[in-house]
C-alpha cells in the first residue's frame, strides 16, 4: 500500500520534473520563431505570394521575427528590397545578396544562398511560396540541411502543426514536424489572404542590411545556365491572386472563341483561366491552367464556361467564395460544387452576359 | 608464387582500367543509362475516401496504377534511347510487393530491366531521395527522370531533393527536353507561373516532368509478355544502407469541408440578379 503510494508519488514527481523544463522549452521555442522567407521580386517590387506567405509567417507564433531574403543584382533587387520593408508591418529585417549569381532564379546557387544565410542566423522556420519558384528551389534546400520541408500549407495550427492538402485538395492531412532542424514550408498563397494595411503600420520600415557574399562558396562551375524566358504579356490581373477569374473548358472549341473569355474576364476586370483540355488544345497558353498541376485560384468569383469539373479542376478551385457553372451537360460535375449554376450553350449566354453585366472599373 | 603472379595480373588490369577510364567517358553517350523513378498510386480517376478513423486514406481494394508523372518520365527516357542518347532505361519503384506490377508496366511500355527497393512502409520524400541517391551511385546514370509529383501526396518535392544529395543541377516542370550529347548537356524548357523558363544543365542531371512533356505510349500485349522476361532486382533498405529519417508525423486525414449546395438558375438574368443581389460580387 505504502509502497503504492510512494510510487505514485515518485512517478507523479517525475512526470512533474520532467514535465517542467518542457513547458520551459514550448514557451522557449514560441519565443524564438525567428522566420526566413525565401521571397520573390520582379521588376522592382515584391510580389503578392511573398507578402502572403509573410502573413502566414505571422502566425507561427505570438512574438516572432520575420527576415525576408532577396536576391539578385542590380537596381531592380534594391527597388525591392526598399518595397519589401515597408510591405508588410510584421517584416523585421530585409536581407539583401546583390550578385550575379543570382541574377535567374536558378536552384543550385539559390539553395546554396538560402543555406548560407541560414549558418548566419538561428532560423525556426524557412518559408516559401508555393509557387513555380519556392517549389523548385525550398526542397532543394531542404535537402541539403536533411529536413523534410511541408508542401503547400494551407493553416498553420501552431508553430510545427500544419494542414495540408493531399489527393488533389480530396483529402486535409494535419502535419506536425518533429525534426530538430529548421521547419520549412512553401505557403499557399490563396489561403493566407493579405488584409490591406492601415496608414500608420504602414510608415513603419524594416531595416535593410547587405550580406556579406565574400565566404559564399559556390561549385567553381556553374552546371545550369539560364537560357531564356518566354512570358505571356497580359494587361489582366494576375491569375493567381485576381479577385474575378472566368475559366473556359474545351467546350469553347477554338482559339477565336476563347476570345469570348477573355471580354468577359475584361468587363469583370478579371484573370483569365483554362482547363488542361483547353491548354492541351492548344486555345490559350499554359500558365494559364487552372488546377492541381497548374494554378490555384481562390478568387471572390469564379465562372466556368463548358468545364465539366474533373476530379484535377476541382482541386485548383475549390477555395474559391463564388462559383458559377455554365454548361450544356446537367450531369456535369462541376455543378456540384457551384453555387450557381446554370444549363445553357455557352455560346449564347456568354454573349448575353456580355451585354447584360454591368460595366466594372 | 602463382599468388603473388595473380595480385600483379590484377593491378596490372585495374591500372588499365584506368586509361580506359577517359576513353569510354568521351563516348559517354553511347553508354549513358537513364534511371527513371516510378510510384505506385491510387489510380487518378479513383473518387478517395477518407478512413473514418482518420489515419489516412482507404487504399485497400483501390484501382492502383503508376503515377501520371512517372508514366511522362518514364516515356521521356524511352524516346531518349530511341533517339539514340541513351542506351539503357532503368525503372526503379521504393514500396511493398505490388511495386513490381508497377515495375512490370514500365518494361512493358520498354523500360529495359527494373529494380524494386522493397519496403512496406511509406517514406517520406527525404528517404526516397536518399534511396534513389544510392542507387544513383550504383547505377551512374547520366539522368535521372522523375515526376514532378505523386498525385497522392501532391509533394512535389523528390526530384529537388535527389538532385541535392548528388549536388546535381536539377530542371524541374520540364515541358521539353533537348539533349546535346557531345556537350553533356540537356536544354529544358521549364514550366514556371508566368510561361516558360528554358535552361541548360549539365549531365549528369536530375530533371522532374510536367504534364505536357509528351504523351506516354500504351504497352502493346506482346510488349506486355515480353516484359514477362524482362529482370527486376529486389534490393532491400540495408542493401543501400540508407537512414529512415521521419521527422514528419501524421496527426489526422480529413476530408474537406462540404460546399454547401448551389442552386440551378433558370436564365442569364436570374443569374446576374443572384450575383448581383445575393452574392454581392459584381
Amino acid at each position: 500500500m505504502t509502497r503504492a503510494v510512494l510510487l505514485r508519488a515518485l512517478t507523479k514527481n517525475k512526470f512533474v520534473a520532467s514535465n517542467i523544463p518542457r513547458s520551459l522549452s514550448v514557451t522557449n521555442l514560441s519565443r524564438c520563431i525567428s522566420t526566413l522567407i525565401l521571397a520573390e521580386h520582379e521588376s522592382g517590387s515584391i510580389k503578392a505570394q511573398t507578402v502572403s506567405t509573410v502573413v502566414a509567417a505571422g502566425s507561427l507564433g505570438e512574438s516572432s521575427t520575420i527576415s525576408l531574403l532577396l536576391a539578385g543584382s542590380g537596381s531592380s533587387l534594391h527597388e525591392a528590397a526598399a518595397q519589401a520593408a515597408s510591405c508588410h508591418p510584421s517584416v523585421s529585417e530585409v536581407l539583401v545578396a546583390d550578385s550575379d549569381k543570382f541574377e535567374y532564379p536558378l536552384a543550385e546557387p539559390w539553395a546554396k544562398l538560402v543555406d548560407f544565410v541560414r549558418q548566419r542566423g538561428e532560423y525556426s522556420h524557412i518559408l516559401a511560396s508555393s509557387s513555380s519558384f519556392g517549389k523548385n528551389i525550398l526542397p532543394r534546400v531542404a535537402a541539403l540541411l536533411d529536413v523534410s520541408p511541408i508542401t503547400d500549407v494551407v493553416k498553420i495550427l501552431g508553430s510545427n502543426e500544419f494542414i495540408r492538402p493531399i489527393y488533389a485538395g480530396n483529402a486535409l492531412c494535419t502535419v506536425r514536424y518533429t525534426g530538430s532542424g529548421p521547419c520549412m514550408l512553401t505557403i499557399r498563397s490563396t489561403s493566407f489572404p493579405v488584409t490591406p494595411i492601415s496608414a500608420d503600420s504602414q510608415s513603419k520600415k524594416a531595416t535593410i542590411s547587405q550580406i556579406d557574399l565574400s565566404k559564399f562558396k559556390e561549385d567553381s562551375v556553374s552546371r545550369s545556365r539560364y537560357v531564356g524566358q518566354s512570358t505571356q504579356d497580359t494587361e489582366r490581373p494576375d491569375l493567381g491572386s485576381a479577385r474575378v477569374v472566368i475559366t473556359g473548358g474545351r467546350a469553347l472549341k477554338s482559339v477565336e472563341n476563347f476570345k469570348m473569355i477573355e471580354k468577359l474576364a475584361e468587363k469583370l476586370g478579371g484573370a483569365v483561366g483554362a482547363t488542361r483540355a483547353a491548354v492541351d488544345a492548344g486555345y490559350v497558353p499554359n500558365d494559364l491552367q487552372v488546377g492541381q498541376t497548374g494554378k490555384i485560384v481562390a478568387p471572390e468569383l469564379y465562372m466556368a464556361f463548358g468545364v465539366s469539373g474533373a476530379i484535377q479542376h476541382l482541386a485548383g478551385i475549390k477555395d474559391s467564395k463564388v462559383i458559377v457553372a455554365v454548361n450544356k451537360d446537367a450531369d456535369a460535375p462541376i455543378f456540384q460544387v457551384a453555387d450557381y449554376g446554370l444549363v445553357g450553350d455557352l455560346f449564347e449566354v456568354i454573349p448575353e452576359l456580355l451585354e447584360k453585366l454591368p460595366e466594372k472599373k | 608464387m602463382s599468388h603473388h603472379r595473380l595480385i600483379v595480373r590484377s593491378q596490372e588490369k585495374r591500372k588499365c582500367f584506368c586509361f580506359v577510364l577517359p576513353y569510354s567517358f568521351s563516348f559517354c553517350h553511347r553508354t549513358m543509362k537513364i534511371l527513371v523513378a516510378v510510384k505506385r498510386v491510387v489510380d487518378y480517376a479513383v473518387k478517395i475516401r477518407v478512413k473514418p478513423d482518420k489515419t489516412g486514406v482507404d487504399t485497400q481494394n483501390v484501382k492502383m496504377s503508376m503515377n501520371p508523372f512517372c508514366e511522362i518520365a518514364l516515356e521521356e527516357a524511352l524516346r531518349i534511347k530511341e533517339a539514340g542518347f541513351a542506351k539503357e532505361v532503368v525503372a526503379v519503384s521504393i514500396g511493398p510487393s505490388q511495386c513490381v506490377d508497377t515495375l512490370r508496366t514500365g518494361l512493358a511500355m520498354g523500360a529495359d530491366r527494373g529494380i524494386h527497393v522493397e519496403a512496406n512502409s511509406s517514406f517520406l520524400p527525404l528517404t526516397i531521395a536518399k534511396i534513389l541517391r544510392s542507387l544513383a551511385e550504383v547505377e551512374n546514370p547520366g539522368l535521372i527522370f522523375l515526376g514532378k509529383q505523386a498525385i497522392d501526396d501532391d509533394c512535389n518535392q523528390t526530384g529537388q531533393m535527389v538532385a541535392a544529395l548528388l549536388g546535381w543541377p536539377q530542371a524541374t516542370f520540364a515541358s521539353k527536353v533537348v539533349l546535346d550529347n557531345d556537350k553533356h548537356v540537356a536544354t529544358v524548357d521549364r514550366e514556371v507561373d508566368g510561361g516558360l523558363e528554358t535552361l541548360s544543365v549539365d549531365l549528369p542531371a536530375v530533371i522532374t516532368t510536367d504534364l505536357r512533356l509528351n504523351q506516354p505510349r500504351y504497352a502493346t500485349l506482346p510488349n506486355i509478355m515480353k516484359a514477362k522476361s524482362k529482370p527486376i532486382k529486389k534490393m532491400t533498405l540495408e542493401d543501400l544502407k540508407v537512414d529512415i529519417k521521419s521527422d514528419i508525423e501524421i496527426v489526422e486525414v480529413t476530408e474537406p469541408p462540404k460546399r454547401k449546395s448551389g442552386v440551378i438558375v433558370s436564365s442569364v438574368d436570374e443569374l446576374i440578379d443572384k450575383l448581383k443581389n445575393e452574392a454581392h460580387v459584381v
